[in-house]
C-alpha cells in the first residue's frame, strides 16, 4: 500500500489466460439480467472455493 | 490504456488490460495525467506551487513501480492473437416451455409471448431432447445450465417438472451438473411451484418493475389491468421460501421511468435482497423508448442507486443490484470476457418446435435459425459469425475502457440498433460504463472500509 497509491485488488487479467478458461463459470445472460449484458460480474468457478486474495 | 474517473471526491484509476484499480490521491493523479512523459523537470514545473519536489519524487516512484510491475499502462498482450476454440461445444440452452404469456406486457420483445408464432408449449419430449442435446453437446464441461423461459414458462408447470426429473437423472449418467433457472412473471407462483422450485434447487428470476405506478403502466393483464398487487403477493410468499441467493427480482425501467432508482429503493423497502433493473430494449419510435437526451439523467440514477448502495454497505445490509456486482479478485478469465454472453457459440435457445437460435432474443427470427434438436447446427456459417463477435472484432469495443467488464454488449441489442453484431449500441454503451464506474466505486469504498482507511485519498 503506497502513500499517494492504493491498489485494491491484486487481480491481474494476464495471469488468467494460463490454466484458466475451462469454461465451468455460468453463462452470462442466463443470469439475472435476460437483456443487458454484464460479464464482469460472473464468478470464476475455479476460484470460487478459494479464500479472497487481499488488497496490496 | 488505463481509465481516470474521479465519483463522489474518490480518484480511481483503472488499468484496463490488467484489471487493476487503484486508488489515487490528487498528486498522483495528476502525474498519472502526465503519462508519458514523466520527467521530473516537467512534473516539477507542472505541480509547482501544490506539491513539494520530495512529494513529487515519492508519488513519481509508486507510478514508476506499478508501471515495471504492469499493473499501470500495461500492454494487451492477447490483442490480435486471440481465436474462438475450434472445438465447439454447448454449455447452456434456454427451453422455452411456453411460447404464449397470461400477461400483455407494453414492451414485450417477445410479441406478448407467442414470438409471432402460433401460441403453443414445449412438450416433456422435447425439453427431454434438449436435455440429451446438452448433456452430448457439452463435451468435458462440468457444470451445464438450463434456463426455462417464455411466454411465461409456469403455463408449462407439468413439462417442467418432468424436464427436470429427467435431466437430474440424465446428468447423473453423464457425470455432470445442471443448474436451473426459471424466469417467470410469478403470476402463478403458488405456494406448491414456490415449495417444488426450492426443494429442486431451482434458480428463479421474479419479473416486477418496482413502484405499483412503474410496474402498471408497462406490465398489464390481458384486458390493461396491473399486475402489481397479485405479483407482488406471489412473489414475496415464493422468497419468503428461497435460500440466500436463490432469486433475483428483474424489473425493466423505460423513459416513463427515468428515476429509477426509486424502484430499487422500493423493492429493497419490501425487503427483497437481490434486485436487476434493466433499460429497455426498445426501436426508438416507442413512446417508451429511451432518446439520446435520457441519458444524462440515467448515468444519475446509477449514480444516486451506487449512493444507495454504499448506504447499505455502512449500515451491514446485504442489498445487491445486479450490474453493481463486481469480483475483481475471482471474477472471470480474460477468455470469458473476450467472448461476453456466449449466444450463438455455448448458449443456445430451443424454440418448442424444437429449433435452434442464439438465443432468446432471437427466437422466431428464421433469419438467425440455427438448426434443431434432430439435426442439430444445420447453418454452421451463421454460428462462425457468432463466434467471431469477440471483442477484438468489435471496432469500437477494441478502444474501449469497459470491454473486459462488458463483453461486446448483447448481440441482440446489437442488431436491433446496428443491424450487425459487431457494431454496439453508443446509448447501452454509455449506460454500461456508467453502471462499471459506479461498480468499480463501490468496490473502492468496501476495500478502504475493510481496511479502516478513513478520509485519506479524498478532496487530495
Amino acid at each position: 500500500m503506497g502513500k499517494h497509491i492504493i491498489t485494491v485488488n491484486i487481480h491481474s487479467l494476464q495471469d488468467t489466460v494460463l490454466g484458466r478458461g475451462c469454461g465451468e463459470c455460468q453463462t452470462s445472460c442466463q443470469s439475472a439480467c435476460k437483456t443487458s449484458l454484464t460479464v464482469g460480474n460472473q464468478s470464476c468457478r475455479q476460484l470460487k472455493n478459494q479464500e479472497p486474495k487481499k488488497g496490496r | 490504456m488505463v481509465h481516470k474517473f474521479i465519483f463522489d471526491e474518490t480518484r480511481i484509476v483503472l488499468d484496463v488490460n490488467s484489471g487493476t484499480v487503484h486508488l489515487v490521491d490528487e498528486m498522483a493523479w495528476e502525474i498519472i495525467n502526465q503519462y508519458p512523459n514523466l520527467d521530473l523537470s516537467v512534473l516539477y514545473a507542472y505541480l509547482e506551487g501544490k506539491h513539494s519536489q520530495e512529494e513529487i519524487n515519492e508519488a513519481r516512484s509508486e507510478v514508476q513501480q506499478l508501471i515495471k510491475e504492469g499493473l499501470l499502462f500495461s500492454q494487451d498482450f492477447l490483442k490480435g492473437l486471440y481465436r474462438p476454440p475450434e472445438n465447439r461445444v454447448v454449455k447452456a440452452l434456454c427451453l422455452h416451455l411456453a411460447h404464449s404469456c397470461n400477461l400483455a406486457c407494453r414492451y414485450c420483445f417477445a410479441d406478448k409471448g407467442q414470438y409471432y408464432g402460433a401460441s403453443s408449449l414445449m412438450s416433456a419430449e422435447t425439453g427431454k431432447k434438449a436435455i440429451d442435446f446438452l448433456l452430448t453437446k457439452s463435451g468435458k464441461r462440468k457444470y451445464v445450465e438450463i434456463d426455462f423461459f417464455g411466454g411465461e414458462p409456469l403455463l408449462n408447470f407439468n413439462g417442467l417438472k418432468k424436464i427436470v426429473a429427467y435431466g437430474k437423472k440424465q446428468a447423473a449418467v453423464y457425470n455432470k451438473e445442471i443448474k436451473f433457472t426459471v424466469t417467470t412473471n410469478g403470476l402463478l407462483l403458488t405456494e406448491e411451484i414456490s415449495r417444488f422450485l426450492k426443494n429442486h434447487k431451482i434458480f428463479t428470476v421474479l419479473s416486477i418493475d418496482g413502484r405499483p405506478r412503474a410496474n402498471d403502466r408497462m406490465r398489464v393483464f390481458p384486458n390493461g389491468q396491473g399486475t402489481y398487487r397479485r405479483v407482488l403477493e406471489n412473489i414475496s410468499r415464493h422468497v419468503s421460501f428461497c435460500s440466500e441467493e436463490d432469486y433475483y427480482l428483474r424489473g425493466t425501467f423505460t423513459r416513463h421511468n427515468l428515476d429509477f432508482a426509486s424502484d430499487f429503493l422500493h423493492l429493497a423497502d419490501l425487503g427483497f435482497r437481490y434486485i436487476s433493473l434493466e433499460p429497455v430494449v426498445a426501436s426508438p419510435e416507442k413512446d417508451y423508448a429511451f432518446q439520446p437526451e435520457d441519458i444524462p439523467y440515467l448515468e444519475k440514477e446509477y449514480a444516486k442507486l451506487a449512493r444507495l448502495l454504499l448506504n447499505y454497505q455502512q449500515q451491514r445490509k446485504e442489498i445487491r443490484f445486479f450490474h453493481f456486482e463486481i469480483d475483481l479478485n475471482g471474477g472471470p478469465c480474460l477468455i470469458k470476457r473476450l467472448t461476453g454472453c456466449g449466444a450463438g457459440q455455448e448458449y443456445l435457445a430451443v424454440a418448442p418446435d424444437e429449433s435452434l437460435y442464439p438465443c432468446h432474443q432471437f427466437v422466431g427470427r428464421q433469419e438467425y435459425c440455427l438448426g434443431n434438436l434432430e439435426q442439430g447446427i444445420t447453418r454452421p456459417q451463421l454460428r462462425e459469425q457468432f463466434c467471431q463477435a469477440y471483442i477484438y472484432n468489435k471496432e469500437s469495443c477494441a478502444a474501449c475502457w469497459a470491454r473486459f467488464y462488458c463483453g461486446g454488449g448483447c448481440h441482440a441489442n446489437n442488431i436491433a440498433f446496428n443491424d450487425s453484431i459487431f457494431s454496439p449500441d453508443p446509448l447501452f454503451c454509455r449506460l454500461m460504463k456508467k453502471r462499471l464506474e459506479c461498480a468499480l466505486y463501490l468496490q473502492v469504498k468496501n476495500f478502504k472500509k475493510n481496511f479502516c482507511l478513513n478520509g485519506e485519498f479524498e478532496n487530495g
